[in-house]
């Protein structure tokens, strides 16, 4: 066969696949044989594109056209006007400020590290991740390096934990690696269940062997025969699409018995979690692995010393460890030329709301929230006025609009007393009633508290009821006082990062915005309450 | 027990970890939608655990359901980003087209509707997932479509 001249790249994913993509792609497949380019037009499905809310998305290559909300009967016009006589489709086009990369280009502001091979390669197939230098890394380590030395890399690139605590991983690793017994797990957090984040989702379900690959590595540097992964319930697409790369992986032998003859042993196995956000909490993970409620543990001790079954074990986030096979082939130096210099690399962040371009975007740790909002999101639509941000997901923070230059990383945003949590951005105009928006986080830590701590269990539902008068106009001053103090016994008391982080959200919006509490309060009309919900 | 439990009790190694897959499998064969005494007792029979323990997991996750519910379960997203597109409108056209609350079973059997938490598909606010499917960019219309075309479907 002829090398193609022209690539298709069809995102399929959960968003694609109720945009109908499967028709998408058989009307494709149809037009390309019937005008003859079967033969050179090559269709690729992989993960991802970056641009969300966009419907069935595909780019053309190597012009790096992006054509967006294509629907069947578009296919047959992109095909004879584009493909066979090179005229792009004007009126199909994405907007070029749209968040998208070519491969292996940086575009804007992008860096794109993790999400290097997410809207790119097949994830379907492992022949095609190996073409893009997938497993050297694991080939390096296994053949080239000690474990002390696959560590020594990881905490001199001085990655962080990309959960949201930060973490460093290099140090996790050598606890785990010189915590004694000779049974160690390799746990990866996939249970990505913070509100507006997907960013896990898109990379399990656009480079599944990235992880499976990471998982190895650090299953030889902290001496542990078994893996695990422990992915949300919900996300249907990423548990097959995990499933296809394991079996893919063993029968390349690069999981299972004396990989790469290199006497080391690893296999990983997919669990799927129920539908609880608490078991993102690594505790409460390892107690629902081990079959029962997802209850978080006390610690100490930790995991890194006594993890699932006891046994000492490393639990890392789908991110963190998606950032390991780059640094282990490019070397902490350039690692560390990403980046700032105590947040070093990138960060994945999903971009929503009121923005122009919602998505998925990859920029260096450090960058303003600003470029953020108004580069990779194009700014607000319809020209409306920025009203808030939130940062972190539901426990996360309310930013303003002077917030805007604070620069995203680890240590800068804990200036603003905010937290980059899972890295979703929550964009808000002028139209959004924060009283309104911060009942719908109340209600879902309330849905979602696990009820073993008495502080977070009780003061839930208290901030729920306050909330309700509130917003029922019947309540005093005195009641966002009262909501602030609350929040303070459960940062205080509270067993885990649930019930502590609660005051994120409801602090910092009830100082940035308290007139619009008091109004509601008093029963003031609210010009941009939807005055709805339970 | 029916020939179809016994073959999804064999995929399982006797470990308690498999216990959310295989409890997730029980449901899945059950054409209620829900966990039934005898599958929570099979479960545990087979893993070795006590009762108590894997009723316990069973009723702390909000996808297992050991009360019946209908052939389709809606789920709505009410996270902050689906709220701000007005999911809470389309929990209404919900409960007015099926005539029950969140949480209810439709009297034909046909619909349970309830909320669920992020589905991480926050591109298309607001969002809902039926069964397996993920619908977005939902209006009161859309879902009028929708689930015009479930029922017509059976």
């Amino acid at each position: 066969m002829r090398p193609a001249r022209a690539q298709v790249l069809v995102a399929v994913d959960e968003e694609a696949r109720q945009a109908g993509v499967e028709r998408v792609l058989a009307a494709l497949r149809e037009a390309l044989r019937d005008y003859g380019l079967a033969e050179e037009v090559q269709v690729i499905e992989t993960g991802t594109l970056g641009p969300s809310g966009q419907g069935v998305v595909l780019a053309v290559y190597p012009d790096g056209v992006f054509y967006g909300r294509v629907q069947p009967q578009d296919v047959r016009e992109i095909v004879e006007v584009h493909l066979l006589k090179g005229r792009p489709v004007a009126r199909l086009r994405l907007p070029t400020a749209a968040p998208v990369a070519r491969p292996g280009e940086i575009l804007g502001r992008q860096t794109r590290v993790v999400l290097r091979n997410v809207g790119v390669i097949d994830p379907e197939n492992i022949e095609e991740y190996l073409a893009q230098g997938g497993y050297e890394a694991l080939a390096k380590a296994l053949l080239e390096m000690k474990p002390e030395e696959v560590i020594e890399e990881v905490r001199r690139a001085g990655l962080r934990g990309r959960g949201g605590a930060g973490f460093p991983t290099g140090v996790k690793w050598a606890a785990v690696r010189q915590a004694p017994g000779p049974e160690k797990y390799v746990v990866c957090n996939a249970d990505e269940g913070e509100p507006g984040t997907f960013k896990d989702r898109l990379l399990l379900e656009g480079d599944p062997h990235r992880i499976l690959e990471a998982m190895a590595i650090a299953g030889y540097a902290v001496g542990a025969q078994r893996g695990i992964i422990y992915v949300r319930g919900e996300y249907t697409l990423s548990l097959r699409r995990l499933e296809r790369a394991l079996a893919q992986a063993r029968a390349y032998g690069l999981l299972g018995e004396n990989i790469l003859e290199s006497g080391f042993s690893f296999d990983i196995e997919v669990r799927p979690g129920a539908g609880a956000y608490v078991c993102g909490e690594e505790t409460a993970l390892l107690e629902s692995l081990e079959g029962k409620r997802g209850w978080p543990r006390i610690r100490p001790p930790y995991p890194v010393t006594r993890g699932l079954w006891g046994k000492p074990t490393v639990v890392n986030n789908v991110e963190t460890l998606a950032n390991v096979p780059d640094i282990l082939l490019r070397g902490a130096a350039w690692f560390r030329s990403l980046g700032t210099p105590t947040c070093p690399g990138t960060k994945v962040y999903t971009i929503l709301g009121h923005v122009r371009f919602p998505g998925l975007v990859e920029v260096e740790m450090g960058t303003p929230l600003r470029a953020l909002i108004y580069e990779l999101g194009g700014g607000l639509r319809d020209g409306r006025a920025l009203k808030a941000v939130l940062i972190g997901g539901a426990a996360g923070a309310f930013l303003t609009a002077e917030d805007l230059d604070v620069r995203l990383d680890f240590d800068s945003l804990a200036g603003k007393a905010a937290v980059l949590g899972s890295g979703a951005v929550l964009v808000m105009d002028d139209t959004a009633c924060i009283v309104d928006m911060l009942g719908s986080i109340l209600r879902f830590f309330r849905h979602e508290s696990c009820g073993q701590c008495a502080p977070c269990r009780a003061g839930t539902d208290l901030l729920v009821r306050l909330w309700e008068g509130i917003r029922r106009g019947q309540a005093q001053e005195e009641a966002l006082d009262r909501m602030v103090e609350i929040t303070e016994v459960m940062r205080q008391a509270s067993l885990c990062p649930l019930g502590q982080s609660l005051a994120l959200p409801v602090r910092s919006a009830l100082e940035k915005f308290r007139p619009e509490f008091l109004g509601h309060a008093r029963g003031a009309p609210c010009p941009s309450c939807r005055r709805e919900g339970p | 027990m029916t020939v179809e439990k016994k073959a999804i009790l064999q995929k399982y190694p006797r470990a308690p970890d498999v216990l959310l897959a295989l409890l997730h499998e029980l449901q899945r064969a059950n054409p209620q939608n829900c966990l039934t005494p005898e599958d929570l007792a099979l479960a545990a029979a087979h893993l070795g655990l006590p009762l108590a323990r894997v009723r316990d997991a069973a009723t702390f996750y909000t996808m297992f359901s050991l009360k019946p519910r209908g052939k389709h379960v809606i789920r709505v997203c009410d996270s902050p980003n689906c709220h701000l597109f007005g999911a809470w409108s389309v929990v209404e056209e919900l409960q007015r087209l099926l005539g029950v609350g969140v949480g209810e079973t439709t009297p034909d059997g046909l619909f349970t509707l309830e909320l669920t938490s992020c589905l991480g598909a926050c591109g298309v606010a607001p969002v809902m997932m039926v069964d397996d499917e993920v619908f977005g960019n939902l209006t009161p219309e859309k879902v009028r479509r929708i689930l015009g075309e479930l029922r017509g479907g059976g």
